[in-house]
C-alpha cells in the first residue's frame, strides 16, 4: 500500500471563520494524506471541525470565511493555486464529490432523480443530455438502484435509495476522490451495511478513493485503510486501520475507542467526561488536555506531531 | 444540608406513595405496571378525503408485561411501527383493537383528567433533544411548564423540584443553566435537560426514543448510564426504544425485535446476542458493526429487499419474501405463532415448529 501514488496530500490547511464574537478557528493547520484506492476516515465528535475540512477540501465556502490558507496538492498540483471558476470547472466534481451530510434529503424534490444524477456530466462533462442519462443509468447500476427508478421523484423513494442515488451523483463524473460526510448515520442498520458493501464494492470494481467523515467508529471500520482522529479543529491522530483499532496511540483516540458500545465482547464501556473547547479561543497547549488523564506538566505546551512507525500522534506522551 | 434532608424526605414520600399504590392498585400480586395485550393501531387511509382505502397496520398484534422496575427495549427499524407503539402507550393513538393497562387501570376506559393523570406518572424522553425542547424558552421556563400544567401552584416547591431533578441528571452547577436557552448547551446536555423533564412528575414509567442516536459517541454511554442509574434509583419502569441492539446490552435485560408491526423474537438480551434465533435478528445481529479493521475488507450479509408495506404486508410470516430460509407452502400461507425453544425466548418463525 506504502508504494502507492499519493492522490491528495493536505498540508497545513486552515479555514477560519469569522463571528461577531470573534474568529472560530474550525480547521486549524490539518495534514494528511490520501493515496490511490484508499479509504481515510476522518473521525471526531460533533464540532470538531471535520465537516468544514471536507468543505475546506472542496472549496465549498459560506461567505464568512475569515482565513483560507494551506496546500492541497492533487496528484502533485497545488489546487489551491487556481481561482475560483477554475476550480469548478477543472477540480470540483471531475476530480473531487462529494455526498453531503443528510444527502437523502439534499435531493430537489422537484426534479426526477434520473435527471439529478445526469445534471454533473451536461455542467462539468458538457455532455448531451441522452448521454449523460445513460451515464446516470450506468451508475444506478453501480450503486444498485433499479433502471425504472431514472424516472421517478425523491420522495418515491425509500431513505436507503435516496441515499444511494446520491452517491450515485458524486461518482458520475467518474471523480479520483469522493468526499463521504456521515453517509450512513440517518439510516436503518440494515440500510447502513447495504450502503457499505456498496461503497466497498466500487471501491474494488473502480478503484475510487475516499474521505469518509462520520463520528461513528464502528461502521468507520467498514470502509478505512487509514483513519485520522480530528479534535477541536487538528488531527491529533494519523495511522494505518489496523494498528488503529487494535491500539489507537493518541489518550483521545483511546477514549473515543473505549466508549463505543460493542455487541460482541465484554468491555463495559467508558465516556469522556467534559466537553470539547470553545474554537473561538481554543487553549494554548494540547486542546485535549483539560479532559486527559494522562495529563502532565508539558501539556501545557503544545504538543509537536510525533512519529512513529509509519503513524503519527500529536502527544507529549511519545516524545 | 439541608436541601439533602429535604430531598430525602421527598423520596420517602415518593416510596410510601409507591407502596400505597401497590397495595391499592391489583398489581401487587405480580408487580406488572404495564401490560399491552393482542395491541393493534391501525390508521384508516381514506381516498380524497372519504371513502375507505384500507389501512396501514402500524402495530399488528403485540403483546407484553412490564414489571414496575424492569426495563424492556423495543429494537427495529424505521417504519416497523415501535414509534405507533410507543405513542400509543403513551395515550396518543387509540388502539384499534387490545388493551393496555397501567397500574390496573384500562387505559382505554379513562378519559378526561383521568387519562392526564395517567400521562403525568408517564415521562417521554425524545430522540432529538434539540427538537423536543422550545428555543424561545429558558431551561428554567421548560422545566417549570409541566409543574404548572399539573398543577403545583407553590413556586417555591416548583423551584424546589427543578433544582432537584437538575442535580439527578448532574447539571452543575445548576444556577448557570437555568437561565440559558437550549441553543446554548451541548447535545449531551440537551439530553440531560429532556431526561430531567422526563422524570419531574415522578414518572413509574419513562419511554426512551431513541434516546441517544442524536448523541456523539463518547456522550452516548454517559446517557446511558445516567438513565440506568435513575431507573435504579427510583425503581422506574423503563421502555427504551432504539435500532441499535449494541446499545440494548448495557441497558436493557428483556428485548423483542419487531418486524412490520409484529413481534419477531422476544427474550433476554444476552440470550439474543448468544443465541438470535429469527432470520431477521440473524440479519440485524450480522449487520452490526464492532470496531475492527478486517470489517474493511469483507461484505456484510444483508438479505434482499426492503421491508414491506404495512398496508398491504405480505400473507403468513411478513418476512417470508426476504428471508433466506423461506419455506414454500408454509412461511408464505400461515402465520407463525411464538414458539419457545428454549425458556424465556419467545419466536415467531416456523423454524422452530420443533
Amino acid at each position: 500500500m506504502t508504494e502507492q501514488e499519493i492522490l491528495l496530500d493536505v498540508r497545513d490547511l486552515v479555514l477560519h471563520f469569522g463571528v461577531s464574537k470573534g474568529v472560530v478557528r474550525a480547521v486549524d493547520g490539518v495534514n494528511f494524506q490520501l493515496r490511490h484506492d484508499e479509504a481515510v476516515v476522518v473521525l471526531g465528535e460533533s464540532g470538531c471541525g471535520k465537516t468544514s475540512l471536507a468543505k475546506a477540501i472542496l472549496r465549498l465556502l459560506p461567505r464568512n470565511v475569515h482565513t483560507y490558507d494551506g496546500e492541497v496538492y492533487l496528484k502533485g498540483k497545488d489546487v489551491m493555486l487556481l481561482s475560483d471558476e477554475q476550480y469548478r470547472r477543472e477540480v470540483r466534481w471531475r476530480r473531487m464529490s462529494m455526498v453531503p451530510q443528510a444527502a437523502m434529503n439534499s435531493l430537489n424534490p422537484v426534479l426526477k432523480v434520473g435527471d439529478q444524477v445526469a445534471e454533473p456530466s451536461i455542467v462539468h462533462g458538457a455532455m448531451r443530455k441522452e448521454e449523460a442519462m445513460a451515464r446516470a443509468s450506468t451508475m444506478f447500476q453501480h450503486v444498485g438502484v433499479p433502471q425504472d427508478f431514472l424516472h421517478r421523484y425523491a420522495f418515491e423513494l425509500s431513505g436507503g435509495m435516496r441515499q444511494r442515488v446520491a452517491i450515485a451523483m458524486a461518482l458520475v463524473t467518474w471523480p479520483d476522490i469522493v468526499v463521504l460526510d456521515e453517509p450512513t448515520s440517518a439510516l436503518d442498520v440494515l440500510t447502513q451495511a447495504n450502503i457499505f458493501n456498496v461503497l466497498k464494492e466500487l471501491k474494488s470494481e473502480l478503484g475510487l478513493s475516499f474521505i469518509l467523515i462520520t463520528h461513528d467508529i464502528a461502521t468507520s471500520s467498514e470502509l478505512a485503510n487509514s483513519v485520522a482522529v480530528m479534535y477541536a479543529g487538528q488531527i491529533v491522530e494519523r495511522s494505518d486501520a489496523h494498528r488503529f483499532f487494535d491500539a489507537p496511540l493518541h489518550p483521545y483516540s483511546q477514549k473515543l475507542m473505549a466508549s463505543v458500545p460493542r455487541l460482541r465482547g465484554d468491555q463495559e464501556p467508558d465516556f469522556i467526561t467534559g466537553q470539547p473547547p470553545s474554537l473561538l479561543s481554543p487553549p494554548a497547549g494540547c486542546r485535549f488536555a483539560a479532559r486527559c488523564v494522562k495529563r502532565f506538566d508539558r501539556c501545557d505546551e503544545d504538543p509537536p506531531v510525533i512519529e512513529q512507525n509509519g503513524r503519527s500522534v500529536k502527544c507529549w506522551l511519545y516524545a | 444540608m439541608s436541601l439533602q434532608t429535604n430531598v430525602k424526605s421527598q423520596d420517602e414520600i415518593v416510596a410510601q406513595d409507591e407502596v400505597m399504590a401497590m397495595e391499592g392498585g391489583n398489581t401487587s400480586s405480580n408487580g406488572v405496571l404495564l401490560s399491552v395485550k393482542d395491541l393493534r393501531v391501525w390508521f384508516e387511509l381514506r381516498r380524497f378525503g372519504f371513502g375507505h382505502a384500507g389501512y396501514v397496520r402500524a402495530v399488528d398484534g403485540v403483546s407484553f408485561d412490564l414489571r414496575l422496575g424492569g426495563t424492556i427495549a423495543i429494537v427495529g427499524e424505521s417504519g416497523c411501527g415501535k414509534t405507533s407503539l410507543m405513542k400509543t402507550i403513551l395515550g396518543l393513538n387509540t388502539p384499534t383493537e387490545g388493551t393496555i393497562t397501567f397500574n390496573g387501570m384500562l387505559l382505554s376506559e379513562q378519559s378526561g383528567m383521568a387519562l392526564r393523570e395517567y400521562r403525568s406518572q408517564i415521562g417521554f424522553v425524545q430522540q432529538d433533544p434539540y427538537g423536543a425542547l422550545a428555543p424561545f424558552m429558558t431551561i428554567e421556563r421548560i422545566l417549570e411548564e409541566p409543574l404548572i400544567i399539573n398543577g403545583v401552584k407553590s413556586k417555591e416547591e416548583r423551584q424546589f423540584r427543578i433544582r432537584k431533578v437538575l442535580e439527578e441528571v448532574k447539571m452543575a452547577p445548576i444556577e448557570d443553566f437555568l437561565p440559558k436557552y437550549p441553543h446554548m448547551l451541548s447535545g449531551g446536555q440537551q439530553q440531560r435537560i429532556v431526561i430531567s423533564r422526563a422524570m419531574l412528575l415522578d414518572p413509574k414509567l419513562i419511554v426512551a426514543d431513541e434516546p441517544v442516536s442524536m448523541l456523539d459517541a463518547s456522550v452516548r454511554v454517559e446517557i446511558l448510564k445516567l438513565l440506568r442509574g435513575l431507573q435504579e434509583a427510583h425503581n422506574l419502569a423503563v421502555i427504551y426504544i432504539t435500532h441499535d441492539l449494541s446499545t440494548v446490552r448495557y441497558f436493557s435485560e428483556h428485548v423483542f425485535v419487531m418486524y412490520a408491526g409484529q413481534a419477531v423474537e422476544k427474550s433476554l438480551i444476552n440470550d439474543l446476542i448468544r443465541n438470535p434465533l429469527h432470520p431477521y435478528t440473524h440479519a440485524l445481529l450480522a449487520a452490526t458493526s464492532d470496531p475492527d479493521a478486517d470489517n474493511a475488507t469483507r461484505f456484510r450479509d444483508v438479505p434482499p429487499g426492503e421491508p414491506p408495506s404495512l398496508v398491504n404486508p405480505p400473507p403468513g410470516c411478513r418476512f417470508h419474501p426476504r428471508c433466506p430460509h423461506f419455506m414454500e407452502g408454509l412461511c408464505n400461507v400461515e402465520q407463525p405463532p411464538h414458539f419457545e425453544p428454549e425458556p424465556q425466548h419467545l419466536v415467531a418463525c416456523w423454524l422452530y415448529r420443533g
